[in-house]
């Protein structure tokens, strides 16, 4: 352990929910796109899944928001070390939407893409069983541009650059691709609770 | 990230703005080492530069970034991304130029407690999508300590002296808290936004500030940089898109 000289840092509040190496951003929500956020109405926002599915499809704003709501109260961390508690986004899980493509037993991970173009991969364990959504709603009001507004995609259980902001679609493959950060040296999956920040974590 | 030849990598309908600029070498992002402080200078009232020997430093790019870690007694640990102040080069140091962030554990034991001497660990340098290899023209655009990674850029076009042009332009709440003040050439133009020298305006950075600088675009065109809070990198960014600047040559750090 190499200690830094003089240093006590902030005072030791037992927290079970704050992954390791995280601290809690309070009211904060940064924002780290790296891109100009781009102006999407509604109307022009569509979502689409394809790849190894029996049924390719694409949802309008519309057609998304007649699946069943569904919302997420809890966490999100960043792998920027902040963590962020409380938060409600409402939106629909992402099971509603593959119930209706029908993944091929083949598939194992997917590719989420961005309006921008920015891109994210994922195992598709990660995106089913509860675990995410198509949010577009925060804190009740619609979802922000700067935070992925109209609507972004929502994996609260992995580190936040997963959770792409703008979201158009997945593509399901029967391998893992890295996406953008992934591609910049960040890790393949970036589960917080094993501080997977980095290639090689 | 084994991906082989045969898979044909999946391409999004658009293709992203902006693509990393270099590959990332994961084996020295992910080791932390120790860096040794040898040197604290004062830049403005609330930032410092803080000067690092750092023995087993495998080099960065201009803009890029590292994570800091400090350590107490009992194991706690606070870690922290900054970015690189220093201009590449092989004298085995790197500088940080930090904030003395309100309440801030990390920027606060820099600011407060931290002497030549002090031993911190690093792990980097990270992340190539801000790099700047000195190879396209760059125009940077940077507020407060926004400043930090784009000096990085300044001061390695200089050094190098590179033939491609370089400009700056960078917001500051008044002289006084312009970083790098003494350091900044005629590539850089400042803009003040709460008190100016005399004879300069007050103003917000305004799309008169970077109109001149889209019309005068060089061969190959502008790649801009924007660095600051994401506030700031919001309204910067607006002003350059409406400008004429294409979305796909703007490349943002936000603080955060």
């Amino acid at each position: 352990m190499n200690v830094s000289r003089g240093f006590t840092g902030r005072a030791r509040v037992h927290h079970p929910g704050l992954p390791p190496g995280q601290y809690d951003a309070g009211d904060d929500w940064p924002v780290l796109s790296a891109e100009v956020t781009p102006e999407l109405a509604p109307a022009d926002w569509t979502f689409r899944i394809d790849g190894l599915v029996e049924q390719p499809r694409t949802w309008t704003w519309e057609e998304a928001h007649t699946l069943p709501a569904s919302a997420y109260e809890g966490a999100i961390h960043c792998v920027t070390s902040w963590s962020k508690f409380g938060v409600r986004f409402g939106g629909v899980s992402l099971d509603a939407f593959l119930d209706v493509v029908r993944p091929h037993g083949s598939a194992t991970h997917a590719v989420a893409y961005s309006h921008t173009g920015y891109t994210t991969n994922l195992p598709l364990a990660d995106l089913a069983g509860g675990r995410a959504w198509i949010a577009w709603e925060y804190d009740g009001e619609p979802l922000p541009s700067e935070h992925g507004g109209p609507a972004r995609l929502l994996v609260p259980h992995l580190y936040f650059w997963k959770s792409a902001k703008w979201i158009a679609g997945l593509r399901l493959l029967d391998h893992d691709e890295p996406g953008f950060w992934e591609q910049n040296g960040y890790h393949a999956r970036g589960n917080p609770w094993e501080e997977q920040r980095y290639a090689g974590d | 990230m084994t991906e082989t030849s045969t898979h044909p990598a999946f391409t999004p309908p658009t293709r992203f703005a902006v693509p990393g600029r270099i590959v990332v070498n994961n084996r020295t992002a992910g080791m932390w080492q120790t860096a040794t402080l040898t040197e604290i200078r004062r830049e403005t009232p609330r930032a410092s530069t803080f000067r690092f020997k750092v023995p087993k430093w495998a080099g960065h790019l201009p803009g890029q970034h590292l994570m800091l870690r400090l350590t107490a007694e009992d194991g706690y640990a606070a870690q922290r991304h900054y970015s690189i102040a220093s201009a590449p080069d092989d004298s085995g140091h790197i500088e940080l130029t930090l904030d003395h962030v309100e309440g801030g554990e990390v920027s606060g034991w820099f600011h407060s407690v931290a002497e030549p001497g002090d031993e911190v660990e690093v792990r980097g340098p990270l992340s190539g999508f801000f790099a700047w290899p000195g190879d396209r023209p760059a125009l940077l655009i940077g507020a407060g300590s926004g400043v930090v990674p784009l000096m990085s850029m300044v001061r390695h076009h200089r050094a190098r002296g590179l033939p491609v042009p370089l400009r700056m332009l960078v917001s500051a709440r008044s002289p006084e808290e312009l970083i790098y003040a003494r350091e900044l050439g005629a590539e850089t133009t400042p803009v003040f936004t709460r008190s100016a020298p005399e004879g300069v305006p007050v103003a917000r950075m305004a799309a008169a500030h970077v109109a001149p600088l889209l019309a005068e675009q060089p061969p190959g065109g502008w790649e801009a940089y924007v660095c600051g809070s994401n506030a700031f990198a919001e309204h910067a960014s607006r002003l350059l898109v409406a400008g004429g600047q294409p979305v796909d040559r703007i490349r943002i750090e936000r603080f955060g």
